[in-house]
């Protein structure tokens, strides 16, 4: 009897975040798949055709929004790792007792709400604005100078906007690293630097590995930097998948686009794993 | 925390060894759900098309059992209402009707995205009474019988003070779904401090020398009757040869870096601080702007004249409230202090007069404000006036998204 239950417990364990997963996620992400294969309009309905042309002409259309996507996307992630990784092994090292104060420090603007930091940022950058109108009045900077609708306003925002998901792997990995182990490799005469890349860095970088995933996905798909900050040249993926869906009420062109994209990711995150020389990508952003 | 066992802990977070075996049944059995779900879902959305024309039975049965409830919700654009609400607060005193108004409508098509889902859905929207501009979203709000349609009997006000310009319009024959709330018209609005020269023409909005100045707007249908007016097509008798030799210009335009940003609203904010110094823009934003520096023009190629208007939703929870506040708009003496600070063309000629006489009691700045007002062509244009303005192409429903695929993708930048 007892044997019985403790062979069930584990599927009953799994089974509210499996039904909440199969309601929430699966059954929608199925409809999706089958909406992105239909054709018609909103007025006469939609049809499943099983158009896979609906794929091909999104990739045809927008294929220059999708690499800008990506290549927003890999800089911004690396813009983030370039400031997280110091402030993060700052607090981890350096940060004594009050570690937990500097880390609520580090995330306390982001109880604001995502939408009014990114607008307060076009306050800022607008061309005669406190930072760019004396720079510009004084001749420093040239006359037609700007920031705001380029796509260094767009980068800027979102490796700003998703700062967070950066630091907090990072500092969990740098904090786990037991002070031990880098003190022995002092004992062995090994220089900072040398205690640095040969100790420090390869034991946090499945925190890194967990930050690049946890930013990169969504800032790639990220719409509102693009559209609040940015100009017409500056259109990201994410900003056609909104228009076709909410305003053109284009569904089944919209989930196309929408599911090339998690394609691309998938096996983008696939292939960076691959060279990082991790076995099982799930694995080691669970680490 | 510390009081955690930290083998537990492990447990929690480290995979379970014998993980990998279940792996491929799971994904077989996710491959059954998956194939259900298709099955389920590949019989496609079902069209919802509703009735063209609107017959006196329809009306009936509508309103069959409605009654006034004492409360309302608005939906309308910023900028649409005095900062003091001073128009609302005189028709709850009236009528004792509580009105919620809120200021949630930027563009139409975000707009249309937003309630065509609850709308289709047979869902109340939140909002009694809305405000949609003549265009592609209104027709399909029409088209797809989102709208209730008005009882005119109801509204007598507005048989009776209604412009003949602003009943029947050709958008919305006899008035069946909607009554206008104001107009206006598309042009160029500039900044003095930094154009130094008159804007006369749309062609100066394609002109190198404001490269990353200009504004455009984003809309399709704004945009493509720019595109059309440089090329001097009319864009009520275009074709579809014409949109694609308008889009063509208009990427020109956008790729030579001439163009900003597209805008939707917040262009007032863009040209008035100086980000961009000429832009696309509508009549009344730019007449109630504070800064003296913004001038607005209809160029001479023409400008499109468009209508917002009243309209509420089929599934609204208090339709007789807003038919009410409806109509109370169409009393003259209730128009005017809205169009004093809205600064748009009100569908009721006679507030023009009423203005007038205002304007000769009053003194000092305010009398000089009035006057302005009561005579600005921008606000009761003359006949000459309007023969150069436009209204929006009206598109079949086979035409729309040949259009749309036109010239939605130029202010997304493809």
């Amino acid at each position: 009897m007892a044997r019985g239950r403790g062979r069930l417990a584990p599927y009953l364990m799994i089974l509210p975040s499996g039904l909440w997963m199969a309601v929430f996620f699966l059954i929608p992400m199925v409809l999706m798949v089958s909406l992105s294969l239909q054709t018609g309009n909103l007025i006469e309905g939609f049809r499943q055709t099983f158009h896979w042309q609906n794929y091909t002409d999104g990739l045809n259309t927008y294929g220059d929004k999708f690499v800008r996507s990506l290549w927003y996307g890999l800089l911004a992630t690396v813009a983030c790792i370039a400031l997280a990784y110091p402030a993060a092994y700052w607090i981890a090292f350096r940060g004594g007792r009050h570690k937990s104060t500097y880390l609520f420090l580090l995330l306390l603007p982001y109880f604001v709400s995502f939408i009014l930091r990114t607008v307060s940022w076009k306050l800022v950058l607008t061309d005669n604005g406190p930072i760019l109108g004396p720079l510009r009045g004084s001749g420093i900077l040239p006359k037609d100078f700007h920031i705001l609708d380029t796509s260094v306003a767009v980068v800027s925002g979102l490796a700003y906007n998703f700062l967070p998901f950066m630091v907090l792997p990072i500092y969990v990995a740098l904090e786990r690293i037991d002070h031990r182990v880098v003190e022995a490799a002092y004992d062995l005469y090994a220089s900072r630097l040398q205690a640095f890349t040969r100790v420090i860095l390869p034991l946090s970088l499945p925190g890194v590995f967990a930050g690049v995933i946890m930013t990169f996905v969504p800032v790639s798909s990220d719409y509102v930097n693009a559209e609040v900050l940015g100009g017409p040249q500056n259109t990201m993926i994410g900003n056609v998948i909104q228009t076709e869906y909410f305003n053109n009420s284009a569904y089944p062109m919209a989930s196309a686009l929408s599911f090339s994209l998690m394609a691309i990711l998938l096996v983008g995150i696939f292939a960076y794993a691959r060279t990082l020389g991790t076995q099982d990508v799930l694995e080691a952003a669970g680490r | 925390m510390s009081s955690i066992d930290p083998a537990f802990l492990r447990g929690l977070t480290r995979p379970r060894l014998a993980r990998s075996s279940y792996a491929r049944r799971d994904v077989l059995r996710m491959m059954g759900a998956a194939g259900a779900g298709l099955a389920l879902s590949a019989c496609g959305v079902q069209g919802q098309g509703g009735k063209e024309k609107v017959s006196q039975s329809d009306v009936q049965k509508y309103w069959a059992g409605k009654t006034r409830n004492g409360r309302l919700n608005w939906a309308n654009w910023p900028g649409y209402m005095q900062d003091d609400r001073e128009t609302i607060k005189a028709f709850e005193k009236e009528t004792g009707i509580r009105v919620t108004y809120k200021e949630v409508i930027q563009e139409m098509a975000p707009w249309f995205g937003k309630i065509q889902a609850p709308l289709a859905a047979g869902q109340s929207i939140g909002f009694d009474l809305m405000i949609m501009t003549n265009g592609i979203q209104l027709e399909q709000c029409r088209q797809l019988g989102y709208l209730a349609p008005l009882d005119l009997s109801k509204l007598r006000n507005f048989q009776a003070n209604a412009g003949e310009a602003f009943k029947n319009p050709s958008y919305d024959p006899g008035n069946a779904h909607t009554i206008p709330y104001e107009s206006g018209v598309t042009g160029i609005a500039y900044n003095t401090k930094y154009v130094k020269e008159e804007i006369t023409s749309i062609a100066q909005l394609f002109d190198p020398k404001y490269k990353g100045k200009v504004g455009m707007l984003g809309d399709s249908q704004e945009l493509g009757n720019f595109g059309m007016f440089l090329l001097g097509i009319d864009p009520e008798k275009s074709t579809k040869a014409d949109w694609e030799k308008a889009a063509e210009k208009l990427r020109e335009q956008r790729d030579k870096g001439i163009v900003r940003k597209y805008y939707s609203q917040d262009y007032v904010d863009a040209v008035s601080k100086g980000d961009v110094w000429l832009t696309m823009a509508w009549s009344g934003d730019v007449y109630s702007l504070t800064s003296p520096d913004v001038k607005f023009v209809v160029p001479k190629e023409g400008g499109t004249i468009w209508t917002d208007n009243l309209c509420i939703p089929k599934t609204a929870e208090n339709p007789v409230d807003a038919l009410t506040l409806m109509d109370w708009l169409y009393v003259p003496e209730n128009n005017v202090p809205l169009t004093e600070f809205i600064n748009y063309m009100p569908p009721i000629p006679s507030t023009q007069r009423l203005i007038a006489q205002k304007a000769e009691k009053a003194t000092g700045s305010q009398k000089r404000d009035l006057t302005r007002l009561s005579t600005s062509p921008l606000i009761f244009p003359s006949e000459s006036d309007l023969a150069r303005l436009r209204h929006y192409r009206r598109l079949t429903q086979a035409e729309e998204p040949e259009y749309q695929k036109i010239f939605e993708p130029i202010a997304k930048g493809s």
